[in-house]
């Protein structure tokens, strides 16, 4: 579904991301984790061309994404790692901007509108919401729009847990729906029962790309986090 | 006895009661000729022109002759011979259309010449393409009156003047329309002689022009569109008044020119839309009182070589620069002009600001200087230059002032 | 119309500082119109004020609208949306919500007091500066990610062609006096819009003003036709190039 060929990208002189090479396949729930500064962000970014790479190419449904133009992403929801959104517009009315901007988006998903009671917050201003509010509507506005593919960074960071549980269910459905998930989270146990595939960073490299099944074995650890963590330390080492 | 006094009363009264003969000129009359006419005539005959056209060459009046055109005869040069030459006293020449004169630099060719001659008169005529229009030459008490003078002329060499008047005496200009000739009046050596209400428009050089010509006067003329509108320059006692100066305009274009003039009287005219209203060198003791100075890029130019003039009582109007100078020392006096980019205040009312005005501007000096910055004319930084100037003036001269301007129009 | 653009603009319409900005203008031109006995002087007072306040306000207004709206154009940035379409939206936001009120405020007391057909260089002037003066603040705004720097830059920019160019114009005239420089210096003139407008109007509305010795030439240039649709075409480079640049740079700005 996604597949990213040989993507580097500089900041100045610093490289964020070496060479990055990995299919993405439809169905799957992928973890992206690694060290702080490894270049997760970046590479989700660059999936999004909110950050446009030097060098490579990365293709969304065999289509290269810098050639494709914008409509693309009709197909992605992007939940970022800190929502930034105009202080003066309500809750009620970020959403709605957002929607007339997509009126060609004929069935919308407000499962998480509903679950998380937001409707009854519609009047608030974004100036005056806590980061847990704040993360629950760039939530909303990720699943929104029955995307294909979903992009979540930090999802549950500040979520309560019950909110976290909210969300974790909805990723649950999305991926039997078969959507591809690209999630990226510090909290390792969360991911246990989420996540089918597992990607390792470093550096801006990638330093594995497999299965959890194949992980679990290799390392012999019961638990997913356990294994993970197992790797970070190796990394870190 | 009585045959003494009948010869007596023929000899006296004969004068009011005749008029000398008519003769009449053009198809169908006696004289188809109008040289051969005048060659027949008796002193003090009147000659009456038909209308037509005649191609005679030159026409030579040598006896005091009254000649009439009647429905504009038009008297044709062919551009080859000067129209009329006049060498005769009491000769008065009325209702033609003299056209097309030769043009050659050499003898100065004109539609009418009055060569040497007292009380002669020419009046409502038409000169029409010709190099000189009206030609005075060594003359006196002669008259220029209501004749429409105009030439198709382009540079200064290929035209001369509308009304060229040189070592002459005593004459009266007025009432003429001159427009497309050199200068359309132009003085040499001219002196007691009067200008009134002549209309001189678009000459090539200026609209009157003034050289070695002392005493005279003009009055009530206007001048328009004309390289510059008048120059008086080597002269004396010049009297200027009522004249209107109007879209004098370009590079080095003035609505009135001063050249080595002194003692004269500038009063009551009007300078409007000029590149420069009124400019001054090596001239002296001029009084300039009650003109208007309206929209003009500069009212007065006052070159350093001006003294002991005297400029009272004038209006300044919308002039992009009311004064400026070369020079540093103020040789010259202001009193009591009306200047509307006064600022001052008039706290006892008596009509006079109690603070002095500067006519001179810190930008004036700079374009004075250097044309070109003429570009930033009215930017923000000259604005914020003259300002800082007028509370502490460095380097306009300061003396330069009208230490008691008036608060209302003159 | 746009979706993007009208949520700029009613968010735009809705700020305090364009209201004041009418207010102000609209103030200004009253006064001059009522304190100035003559209409042409009025218009060049006008024209001074103009050259002077609409290009601080546009600048300033359009730099930190930007900042402002960072998080705006980010959330807009996850959408689909093509970005030019966004930074495009931005501008013609601005573009409109200033000129319009520029012209609410200046057109009543132009019709009132009968100027309006002389003062069609003086609105053609003030569309034309605001325009330009969005156009750079774009520039600086993309160009400088911390907000404060780019507010200090656009006042400098704003300084630099309101008085600090005209000093320099100046002191090179100083400098090469002797020299032919009339016909250089339209050219420099060309480097700032600001001196651009200025003499453009002037020509128009006070023509006597400029014709000194050195007339011939600024007349043979700006007082031509040809010499008018250069200057015309030199202006809207003005307007066109800032922007442009600002937009190539959006285009492939990381976020």
């Amino acid at each position: 579904m996604i597949q990213i060929e040989h993507v580097y990208k500089q900041f100045g002189k610093m490289e964020v991301l070496h060479d990055i090479k990995l299919t993405l396949g439809k169905g799957q729930a992928i973890a992206l984790i690694g060290p702080n500064g490894c270049g997760k962000t970046t590479l989700l970014k660059s999936i999004l061309r909110m950050v446009i790479p030097t060098k490579g190419n990365i293709f969304f449904e065999g289509n290269d994404i810098a050639s494709t133009g914008d409509h693309y992403r009709e197909k992605i929801g992007y939940m970022p790692q800190i929502g930034r959104y105009p202080d003066n517009m309500k809750i009620g009315q970020v959403i709605e901007t957002i929607q007339s901007l997509r009126s060609n988006v004929l069935k919308l998903d407000e499962d998480l509108i509903d679950n998380y009671h937001l409707k009854q917050l519609y009047h608030k201003r974004m100036s005056t919401l806590s980061g847990g509010t704040r993360q629950k509507v760039s939530a909303v506005l990720s699943f929104l729009f029955n995307p294909t593919v979903l992009i979540l960074d930090e999802p549950t960071a500040g979520l309560d847990p019950i909110a976290a549980e909210i969300l974790k269910e909805k990723i649950l459905s999305a991926r039997q729906e078969g959507k591809l998930i690209l999630i990226t989270s510090h909290l390792l146990a969360e991911l246990d029962e989420l996540i089918s595939e597992v990607i390792f960073m470093q550096d801006g490299s990638v330093k594995f790309h497999k299965s959890v099944e194949v992980l679990k074995d290799q390392v012999g650890h019961q638990s997913l986090s356990k294994a993970i963590s197992h790797f970070l330390k190796e990394g870190a080492a | 006895m009585r045959s003494l006094i009948v010869i007596l009363s023929v000899l006296f009264l004969a004068p009011l009661f005749i008029k000398g003969a008519q003769i009449r000129v053009g198809t169908g009359e006696a004289y188809k000729s109008i040289q051969l006419a005048i060659n027949a005539a008796q002193p003090y005959d009147t000659i009456h022109i038909n209308k037509g056209l005649y191609k005679e060459g030159n026409i030579q009046i040598t006896k005091p002759l009254t000649i009439i055109g009647k429905g504009w005869p038009e008297i044709d040069g062919e551009k080859k011979y000067e129209v009329f030459t006049i060498k005769a006293n009491d000769v008065i020449i009325r209702g033609l259309k003299v056209q097309h004169s030769g043009y050659a630099t050499l003898d100065d060719p004109g539609g009418i010449k009055v060569l040497e001659s007292q009380n002669v008169v020419i009046e409502n005529n038409w000169l029409f393409d010709n190099f000189f229009g009206v030609y005075l030459q060594y003359s006196k008490n002669c008259i220029v009156r209501g004749n429409r003078i105009q030439a198709y002329g382009k540079q200064e060499q290929e035209i001369g003047n509308g009304i060229h008047c040189w070592k002459s005496d005593s004459l009266i200009i007025e009432n003429n329309f001159i427009k497309g000739h050199r200068d359309g009046i132009y003085f040499e050596f001219v002196h007691y002689s009067s200008i009134h209400t002549n209309h001189a428009v678009s000459n090539i050089r200026y609209g009157l022009h003034f050289m070695f010509s002392n005493n005279d006067v003009y009055t009530e003329n206007k001048f328009q569109g004309n390289g510059a509108g008048v120059a008086v320059m080597y002269s004396r006692s010049v009297d200027m008044y009522k004249n209107i100066f109007y879209e004098n305009w370009g590079d080095a274009a003035y609505g009135l020119l001063l050249k080595e003039i002194s003692d004269g009287h500038i009063s009551g005219n009007q300078f409007t839309r000029n590149t420069v209203g009124v400019f001054m060198e090596g001239t002296n003791r001029m009084k300039v009182e009650k003109n208007k100075f309206d929209y003009n890029g500069w009212a007065m130019k006052i070159q350093a070589s001006c003294m002991e003039n005297e400029i009272k009582q004038n209006n300044f109007l919308a002039n992009t620069f009311d004064v400026s100078t070369n020079g540093t020392t103020v040789l010259n006096t202001f009193l009591h002009n009306y200047w509307d980019k006064y600022s001052g205040y008039d706290l006892n009312k008596d009509g006079i600001g109690d603070v002095p005005y500067r006519p001179l501007t810190m930008f004036g000096v700079l374009v004075e200087k250097v044309p070109a910055a003429m570009l930033l004319f009215r930017s923000f930084m000259v604005l914020l230059l003259d300002q800082s100037e007028k509370i502490f003036p460095t380097l306009t001269p300061d003396h330069f002032i009208d230490p008691k301007p008036s608060m209302k129009y003159v | 119309m746009n979706k993007i653009l009208q949520l700029i603009l009613i968010d735009i319409f809705r700020n305090r500082v364009v209201i004041a900005y009418t207010i102000l203008l609209a103030l200004a031109c009253w006064s001059i119109f009522f304190l100035e006995d003559s209409g042409n002087k009025a218009l060049v007072t006008m024209l001074n004020l103009e050259l002077l306040v609409i290009p601080l306000i546009s600048i300033l207004f359009s730099t930190i609208y930007i900042y402002n709206s960072s998080e705006f154009i980010e959330l807009l940035l996850s959408q689909p949306i093509k970005r030019s379409q966004i930074w495009i939206s931005l501008f013609f936001g601005l573009v409109i919500c200033l000129l319009a009120a520029y012209i609410v405020a200046i057109i009543p007391p132009l019709l009132l007091f009968g100027y309006i057909q002389n003062a069609l260089w003086i609105l053609l002037g003030g569309i034309l500066i605001t325009v330009i003066f969005i156009s750079i603040g774009f520039l600086i705004s993309i160009q400088q990610r911390d907000k404060a720097k780019g507010i200090g830059t656009s006042l400098l920019v704003w300084l630099f062609f309101a008085l600090l160019f005209d000093g320099l114009v100046l002191f090179i005239l100083f400098q090469f006096g002797d020299y032919p420089i009339e016909k250089p210096m339209v050219l420099v003139s060309m480097l700032s819009p600001i001196d651009l407008l200025r003499i453009m109007n002037l020509m128009q509305l006070d023509a006597s003003a400029m014709m000194g010795y050195t007339g011939a030439i600024f007349q043979q240039y700006f007082g031509s036709t040809l010499g008018t649709l250069v200057t015309l075409f030199v202006l809207v480079l003005w307007a066109l190039i800032p922007f442009l640049i600002s937009l190539r740079i959006f285009k492939r700005k990381d976020l």
